[in-house]
Formats: structure tokens, sequence, C-alpha cells
């Protein structure tokens, strides 16, 4: 049977924990060739040996980056193309949560760093990678965004701004790029239990994190957190030919949380 | 195997469009289906060729904003399959006229159809599925529920209430196993667009063209299947782009 990504090529962001390395193994699993880009090597490493695991014919490559430096974004792009020679699917989904604080205590220079890589590492990989998109006529972005960018959560001001910008980020690019055959979408993962989650728990409670966390997911509708996996299955979803009239849209992956009120 | 292998799905709307295309992928991965329209002409056929493809699948026809008709689709489901998984909730109608031309009666068959025929084949849906552990809704909502246009006052409203029950339905049951999700399509290529009209559509879309059936179906699938676990409330807009511009 053929599967969604039999002889594609996806670029992963971010692909060296959580969110990007879920993704990165659901699709291998389905066929796809894959970049993945992460700044910790190390973590790039053993999210190869975990694809290997599972889907052990699966290509790839290996990019060191720091998403908020341009060079080093076209560079990942450039190298994509040199193996792979063209780019199907793009998740551009490095982020990172920055220290907590109150708005008046967040220091510019945090505020800048956490921009600098959710806002403009986003801007910098679409940028590249529709330069590619384009001359194909095809291709699908998915960036991904968060609750925290639908929604105010509190004591992160630079986290909640650049994931508000992503969404816009996504809709101008969509409504932009739709007629060249390229969709562009954002997912807005909620709490989903990951390395950065987890981060944010130990930033809450420290040692007593994990109790924080179980008061944390309480008010969530489905009174859990959510496995990288099921945001695997989305962000496979959204990148597929399967989601190809899906353009310009945000989806929450949240259990129900950013409906509630 | 497929990815709904075994599972009953009732597909309102079924017979014609979307429905009739999310029926077709249904039973390549291995639903049992029963398909429900008002408008039973061509649903024999329709029936003969899912039965073709290997597919189960009963025809029920019904006025989905009347109970009794609602509760006779449940009991023949029932009847034949003994449980349902899966509701597609798809069927729908539309009134295009200026507000000032539009009688009571046709808003209110608008209405009708459109979100009371959404919440009894929901309602009797939720009942069957405590009872068996849990399932999956899937409504179809429009782009129209969550952005106005002129001269679609009763739609747009109805449709805005499909999306707003599916919130409101979604957190109602999220921690009892049934996910409630919709899908808020734009401009589709189906017969009720006049032909004439498509160019004008596909104009207006940032893809510069129209959505179709077979995409519509492929949500539908993800939104059905465990592809989605964790999604529940959310309407998820299927229109090139139209509404984000």
């Amino acid at each position: 049977m053929s599967k969604r990504f039999d002889d594609k090529v996806v670029i992963i962001t971010g692909a060296g924990s959580g969110l990007g390395e879920a993704a990165a193994l659901q699709i291998a699993k389905e066929g796809a060739k894959l970049t993945l880009v992460d700044l910790n090597s190390e973590g790039l490493e053993k999210t190869k040996e975990k694809i290997l695991l599972v889907a052990p014919n699966t290509e790839v490559l290996l990019i060191t980056a720091n998403v908020a430096n341009e060079e080093e974004v076209k560079n990942y792009v450039d190298k994509t193309v040199e193996k792979f020679g063209r780019i199907d699917g793009f998740f551009n989904n490095a982020g990172i949560e920055g220290k907590q604080n109150l708005t008046e205590d967040y220091s510019s220079k945090e505020f800048d760093q956490v921009i600098s890589v959710n806002l403009n590492g986003v801007f910098y990989g679409m940028q590249y990678v529709l330069k590619v998109m384009r001359k194909q006529g095809f291709g699908s972005i998915l960036n991904c965004a968060s609750v925290g960018g639908i929604r105010g959560v509190g004591n992160q001001s630079g986290y909640a701004a650049s994931k508000h910008g992503v969404i816009g980020l996504t809709r101008n690019s969509a409504i932009e790029y739709g007629q060249y055959g390229i969709n562009i979408n954002a997912i807005a993962p909620g709490a989903i239990m990951t390395a950065m989650v987890e981060g944010s728990l130990r930033q809450m409670g420290g040692d007593n994190w994990e109790e924080v966390g179980k008061e944390f997911v309480k008010p969530n509708p489905m009174q859990r957190f959510g496995r990288p996996e099921e945001v695997g299955y989305v962000a496979a979803f959204l990148l597929s030919h399967e989601a190809s009239f899906i353009n310009a849209a945000v989806v929450p992956i949240d259990g129900g949380q950013s409906y509630k009120y | 195997m497929g990815k709904l292998q075994d599972k009953v799905a009732s597909i309102t709307g079924g017979v014609s469009g979307s429905g009739a295309a999310t029926a077709i992928l249904f039973v390549q991965e291995g639903a049992k289906l029963v398909l429900v329209d008002w408008n039973d002409a061509n649903a024999g056929a329709f029936i003969d060729e899912l039965k073709g493809m290997g597919g189960e699948a009963i025809f029920v026809k019904a006025d989905v904003s009347n109970e009794d008709d609602v509760a006779n689709v449940y009991k023949q489901t029932l009847d034949t399959f003994g449980r349902v998984d899966i509701l597609f909730n798809n069927a729908g109608i539309g009134a295009v006229k200026p507000t000032e031309e539009l009688t009571f009666e046709e808003y209110r068959k608008t209405v009708a159809v459109d979100l009371d025929g959404t919440f009894l084949f929901a309602q009797y849906a939720i009942k069957e599925m405590l009872k068996t552990g849990g399932g999956v809704i899937v409504n179809t909502a429009s782009m129209y529920g969550w952005v106005g246009s002129p001269g679609s006052a009763a739609y747009n409203a109805a449709k805005g209430g499909v999306i707003n029950l599916t919130r409101s339905l979604g957190l109602e049951y999220a921690t009892r196993n049934i996910r409630v999700n919709a899908l808020c399509p734009g401009y589709i290529d189906t017969p009720i667009i006049p032909e004439d009209y498509k160019q004008t559509l596909r104009d207006v879309t940032p893809m510069k063209r129209l959505g179709t059936s077979e995409e519509m179906a492929k949500a539908v699938l993800f939104l059905a299947s465990d592809d989605s676990s964790i999604m529940t409330g959310n309407s998820i807009i299927i229109d090139g782009g139209y509404t984000a511009q």
C-alpha cells in the first residue's frame, strides 16, 4: 500500500526533541526523506536513531543550526535541495519558551531571544523554503504556533508575542502563496508532555513539578496532557496531500483547551 | 487494515457531494455505513456501488430535522449493526436570498435542517456512544459559520450555531471518550454550485481553485480516526485560505 510520504522530502526544525521528533518519527514511518534541524546535535542523533528503529530505510540529513540565524537557515534549505532535489513539506517547528516572568520583570534580552527563535526563525524558514516551493509549484508548510498564540497564558510575554506572530505570518503568507499550489497552516499545541513543557512546569513547581502538572492539566477538557505522537499524527495529516485545500488554518491540538471559557 | 476497520459510521446527506465522497473513503477504510438522506433518488444505486467495493451499507430515508425520522435512523442502525461509532453530521441546505425577501418559514426550514438536525443526530449518537464507551462526531459547519456574508442570513446563523454546538459538545464529553469536531468548508466543487459561477469563486479563493469532495472526505477521515485523538471542540477551516484574507 502506498504511503502518504513515499518519495517526499520533508524538513523539520526543532527535530532533536519533543514535537519535532514526534513528527519526524510519524512522517518517516510514512515513507519520507528527512532533513532534521536542531541547535542540539546530540538530540538530532537520538532522533535519527529512533527513526532508524521504526523506519530503517529512511534517508536522513542532520543539520545543526540556529534557526534565529538567517545564514544557517539558508544553509539547511540549500543542503536539502542539494541532497534531495526538492522540498515537499516543511514543519517550521523550532521554538523556545523563555524564562517566565511578569511583563514588568520580563527582561528585554529574554524578549529579543524568544522572538528571534520563535518568530524570526519561522520567518526565515518560510522565506527560504518558499523560494524553492514556488519554483516547484507545490509544497506544504506547517508552522508551529501554540495555544499561547491564541489565548493569553500569563508570564510569557515573549512566547505569547512570538506565537501570536506566527499565526499572523501564517495567514499572510498563505494568502500570498495559495495561487502557486502551496498551502501554509499553523498548529496550536496545548499542554503536550514534551521536555519543553516539563521545563515550564519545573519553572512553576521546581521538584514538585509533577504535582504542578496534575493541577495544571485539571482545567483541560480531556483532563490529561497530550502525547507528542498525537501531535505527530496531526502534523503528518496537515503536511500531506490529504490536507491540500486546508490553507491559512490554525488547528488547535489541545484537548479542547482553547475553546473553553 | 483500514483506519476505520469495523467501525459503524452514519453519514447524513450521504448520497451526494462530500457525504458520498466520504462514504466511499470510509468503505475503503473498513467502516460499515448507514447513509441518510431525504432524497432517495440515487440511494439504491449508490448503496450497490459501495457493496460492489466490498462494503456493508444501508440507506435510511429521513428528514434530519424530524425527530421521529432521526429515531428511526438509529433504530435501523442498531437493528442492523448494533452500535454507532462515528457520526458524520453533514446534511445541510442553504437559502440564498436578501433578508427582506426571506420568509420566516424559509428561515426556520434552513435552521431546522442545518442546526436542529445536527443537534438531533448528535444527541441520539451520544446516547448510544455513552453505552458503548465512546465515539466520534464530525459536523459540517461552513466558513460562513466563522464569517458573515450578505444574502445568506439563515444559513450563516445556523452554521455559526453548528460551530458553537461543536465546541460545547466537545467540552461536555471530553472526559467520556466522545470527540466532537467540525469542518468549515469554503467553496467546494459540488453540483450545488452553478457551472457559470465556478470561475468567479476560483478567482476569489487564494488557492485559485475550488476544493474537491475528496479533499473534504480526507479531512473527515482525519477527524473520524485516531489520528486526531487529542482534538475536540475544534472547527477546521478548509477553504483554500478564503477566510484568512
